[in-house]
């Protein structure tokens, strides 16, 4: 642990980055912005493991391997997402969730 | 003297990431520019490998680093000068929306902030686990106890299957109606 930072201020931090991602999940219409809404919410989760780990658990590292597993699994996230984005704008020619009424081609 | 100098110093840093944190994920998603979406997207992703570097977890903050903010970065921006004008701007969001999605993020934040405030964590006072590259190899491919091999090797069949997947979908159909 860090002395002079105790654990509640990281989880308050990753709290707001949460609801923060949140907030944009619900209120853009850009498929591409949805998208960084849900980085930014993985992120958080990533910040309550690592945190959780050093100062609930320091004896072992289970938070900082399933961080790197989210990691991953957000990389390739994105990989398809950002495939199927840009399939969609082909059929489209836009990436706004309103203009992309059927998803079937 | 030198110890309360330190100690302020590790507080001050950790207030400088957070507060690059929360201003750039707020900016991140309220901003109206897509590219410029993106670089606050950017700073947000590379301070929160700082505070990884402050937990001395230097693997996981340089995976964040290489990963996030060199690799899904840099594919979000493709995607953008693919799809969209750098200078495109959206239209503004109906105040219904801005409304009902900050009431629901706001007392998102209350709720969890005050259950979090009301637990109290007991700081564990174990020895820390020394973590080196070695310690990182041999539990990502040991099946005994604090082994990760069951998980790495789905990870792996994962990132293959989202590899082809990626390629499949994204290539070009070729025209079959002549």
């Amino acid at each position: 642990m860090i002395a002079g930072i105790p654990l509640e201020y990281f989880l308050i931090v990753s709290t707001i980055m949460f609801f923060v991602g949140i907030y944009g999940f619900i209120t853009r219409k850009n498929l591409i912005t949805i998208l960084m809404s849900i980085e930014l919410i993985l992120n958080s989760v990533n910040i309550n493991f690592v945190a959780f780990n050093k100062y609930l658990y320091p004896d072992n590292l289970h938070g900082h391997f399933f961080t790197l597993f989210i990691i991953a699994v957000a990389a390739s996230e994105a990989a398809v997402a950002i495939a199927i984005i840009i399939n969609i704008y082909r059929h489209y020619s836009s990436i706004d969730v309103e203009n992309v009424e059927k998803m079937k081609y | 003297m030198e110890k309360i100098l330190a100690l302020t110093s590790n507080q001050i840093m950790f207030i400088i990431f957070s507060a690059v944190i929360v201003m750039f994920s707020i900016l991140t998603v309220t901003t109206r520019r897509i590219l410029r979406a993106a670089t606050y997207l950017l700073f947000v992703l590379v301070s929160t490998s700082g505070i990884y570097f402050m937990l001395q977890y230097q693997f996981l903050a340089a995976v964040q680093l290489t990963l996030y903010a060199g690799g899904i970065v840099v594919l979000i921006i493709f995607s953008i000068l693919l799809t969209s004008h750098i200078n495109q701007k959206f239209e503004a969001v109906s105040w219904k929306t801005i409304a009902f999605g900050t009431i629901a993020s706001i007392l998102g934040i209350v709720v969890c902030i005050t259950s979090i405030l009301q637990f109290q964590f007991k700081a564990s006072t174990l020895a820390i686990q020394e973590i080196n590259m070695k310690i990182i190899g041999r539990s990502l491919l040991n099946y005994g106890e604090n082994g990760f091999v069951l998980p790495f090797e789905v990870i792996s069949i994962l990132l293959l299957a989202a590899m082809i997947a990626a390629i499949i979908i994204a290539k070009k159909v070729k025209d079959t109606k002549i």
